[in-house]
């Protein structure tokens, strides 16, 4: 009996999830071990691991390497948004360290599912494979139906897990649909092999095989990026589940949904792109359009960031809309700098926040100009940046995804993309308004500021500032960082 | 086309006529002494009080989902034991690895008392 | 032997079955029956095609999809337990506290 021939086995592109993986695991047995109420050091440690896999992220920058037969590729473009995952990681530790202790949810678990939710994220970007992408996508999922139902004694929490994941396994029923057909109509599940198929038999793009599995993968995808109308779970799950993973969920994951989404459509069905990029320009404008007027109305502020996180993701769709190298690039800049400002915002509503997810409303905000100036400020900064005001990321953002859309010739794409940050500038300045010509109700029941929450507030308004005033080397960056 | 399934139906119908006929044979020519433990519908030690539609104790539910866990990672050992000698050391050592993160999961469960019965 | 079509038009057929499951039923655990439905509707088109193509992949995929499966249903009944403990129901009818 013959042996098989194992192919040369390169570990170096998974490096960073190898190693996050084995800390997560660590932190799972240290946390059984070791009997301790406080729950901060495995903060402390899983912040250590976010370090080590950044560091070993970042030397793949520059040498795209292939792996496994070609199923995972460690390129620029992975290497840039695994950055953005280790970040929005790492800004939700810094801003659950508080929030787990006032709701009494301090459990150790917290920290090995959000590392565990980023070993997936990162598996989504660097694979090239549908397999792949479809595990990451899982490792990602169960981490947050978890997460999202963390806080088991509150029947929110309860909500937000059990929607999140009925609406999640849905969704992924109709990606992996889409995945058996592609695979079915072209014989592969490796993406690279998928768009070779297609490029030696052109017909295969009126297969109807072929075009319903693009379909329904798109669909998939349009459900995990929160895009209308396929959005309906955010506003109920961002609000009920624990603030801190909702900041995380509107970061990090969303960012991977794009990922992968874009390396599919970009690199498996290029031949039809003019149908997918129509449907986009709908989903974009429906996305946008229904994000923002829907987040005119809502007064808990959670549920308006989720509605503005929709609006967002359509912001985002406009740039994959152009699908030119600006676009992509526009998305890649305009995830890492969502990324801060809107984990800053969460982090000041943490701050706010009472015992039992109480004080959300925005009225709650009332007089914080004169009780708190500084943190009102640094509120303010975040909301100028999703309200795309300059000098900020969020304005440097829109304004390259914008661009990228009038360069392909989306005028009213980009027309449409302008009229709806214009009225998102509503909501968030009547945030503003409450805060600095409302008089307080009642006094601030101030718990105080601890020193992770200060970090993450001054790192997130250092991100969002530097970001809007000399966006270029980032923008390079993220320039370099579009190549498949 | 559905000749190929013509040995499935034989198999079937020598079931059911086997099935069918241990039963009637058995109690044409068989004795019958009826005892009261006998004619209890489980036979085997469970007493059987309370209607069936009974609510199980939600410390079932644990041990199940438990089980079904370690027990569907088990279907990734199957091909690998077909190929086992073709495969080698290579094919060893990655299933160790796999084994390995398996038993942390073990572990931690394990430690965090899911396994214990009160 | 049955042609690839027949098995292609029954997983698509269970495929729909499963989504209009999920979309018309009120309990959450027949919901996720539904959805496992979908799951497996896809695994039967996978294999079909795995056998048609005479490539293995489509085996493999299965293979994870089973397993994710299982790790997804834990997941997801324990979160129910947590909402009925907290509700006494699972009907999604009742899953409103955060609806306007």
């Amino acid at each position: 009996m013959e042996t098989i021939a194992i192919p040369a086995i390169n570990l170096a592109p998974i490096m960073p999830e190898i190693i996050l993986s084995c800390i997560a695991m660590l932190l799972l047995l240290v946390n059984v071990f070791v009997p301790s109420e406080s729950k901060g050091y495995l903060g402390v440690l899983s912040l250590v691991g976010l370090v080590a896999t950044a560091a070993s992220v970042v030397s793949g920058w520059g040498q795209p390497v292939a792996a496994f037969g070609g199923a995972v590729q460690l390129d620029n473009f992975a290497v840039f948004f695994k950055l953005i995952f280790i970040c929005s990681a790492a800004l939700a530790i810094l801003i659950s360290d508080k929030y787990v202790v006032r709701e009494e949810i301090n459990h150790g678990e917290l920290y090995p599912l959000i590392l565990f939710a980023t070993v997936g994220m990162m598996l989504m970007a660097c694979g090239m494979d549908l397999m792949v992408i479809f595990l990451g996508l899982e490792v990602l999922s169960i981490s947050l139906y978890v997460l999202a139902g963390f806080n088991r004694g509150s029947l929110k929490s309860n909500e937000a897990g059990l929607k999140y994941f009925l609406l999640g396994a849905f969704s992924t029923g109709f990606l992996l649909y889409g995945m058996a057909l592609t695979y079915g109509a072209t014989g592969s599940t490796k993406i690279g092999n998928i768009a070779g198929f297609v490029a030696t038999n052109p017909q295969v793009a009126t297969n109807s095989l072929f075009v319903v599995g693009m379909l329904l993968i798109a669909v998939g995808f349009s459900f995990k990026t929160a895009a209308a109308p396929f959005h309906m779970w955010t506003p109920d799950v961002y609000e009920g589940a624990p603030t801190p993973i909702t900041a995380f969920m509107s970061a990090g994951p969303k960012a991977a949904a794009f990922a992968a989404f874009i390396r599919v459509m970009i690199v498996a069905f290029p031949t039809l792109k003019h149908d997918w990029t129509d449907l986009l320009w709908i989903l974009a404008v429906l996305t946008m359009t229904v994000g923002n007027i829907i987040a005119l109305s809502q007064d808990n502020i959670k549920r308006m960031l989720a509605y503005s996180s929709i609006a967002h993701a359509g912001y985002a769709l406009v740039g994959f809309t152009a699908c030119n190298p600006e676009g992509v690039a526009g998305i890649l800049f305009y995830m890492l700098s969502y990324t801060f400002m809107n984990i800053g915002a969460f982090a000041v509503i943490v701050l706010i926040g009472k015992k039992g997810e109480a004080n959300g409303n925005v009225q709650d905000f009332a007089g914080l100009g004169q009780k708190r100036p500084l943190l009102a400020a640094i509120l303010c900064v975040f909301l100028f940046s999703l309200a795309g005001i300059p000098p900020t990321a969020g304005f440097v953002g829109k304004f390259y995804l914008f661009s990228a859309a009038i360069k392909s010739g989306y005028i009213w794409l980009a027309i449409i993309g302008v009229l709806n940050s214009a009225a998102s500038v509503y909501y968030y300045l009547r945030v503003m308004v409450y805060m600095y010509f409302k008089p307080s109700e009642e006094d601030f029941d101030w718990v105080g500021m601890t020193p992770a929450i200060a970090v993450c507030l001054l790192l997130c308004v250092a991100t969002t500032l530097v970001l809007g005033v000399v966006p270029g080397t980032v923008l390079e960056l993220a320039q370099k960082a579009v190549q498949f | 086309m559905l000749g190929a399934y013509l040995p499935i139906l034989v198999l079937v119908v020598i079931a059911c006529l086997f099935g069918l006929g241990s039963v009637v044979f058995s109690s044409l020519i068989g004795q019958k002494k009826p005892s009261k433990v006998k004619l209890q519908p489980y036979e085997c030690g469970c007493e059987p009080v309370g209607t069936a539609r009974e609510r199980f104790s939600i410390k079932f539910y644990l041990i199940a989902m438990l089980f079904i866990l370690f027990d569907i990672e088990a279907v990734f050992l199957y091909p690998w034991a077909v190929l086992f000698k073709r495969l080698g050391t290579f094919g060893l050592i990655e299933m160790g690895v796999f084994i390995v993160i398996l038993f942390v999961g073990y572990v931690y469960v394990w430690k965090k008392g899911a396994l214990e019965w009160e | 032997m049955l042609a690839l079509n027949n098995y292609l038009i029954l997983s698509a057929i269970l495929f729909s079955i499963g989504t209009i499951g999920v979309l018309v039923r009120r309990n959450a655990i027949v919901i996720f029956m539904c959805i496992e439905l979908m799951l497996n509707a896809v695994n039967l088109t996978l294999i079909s095609f795995s056998h048609y193509l005479g490539s293995i992949d489509g085996q493999v995929f299965v293979f994870f999809i089973m397993t994710v499966a299982a790790a997804e249903a834990a997941v997801g009944l324990a979160l129910m337990i947590a909402f009925y403990k907290n509700r006494e129901s699972i009907d999604v009818e009742d899953v409103n506290m955060l609806k306007l």
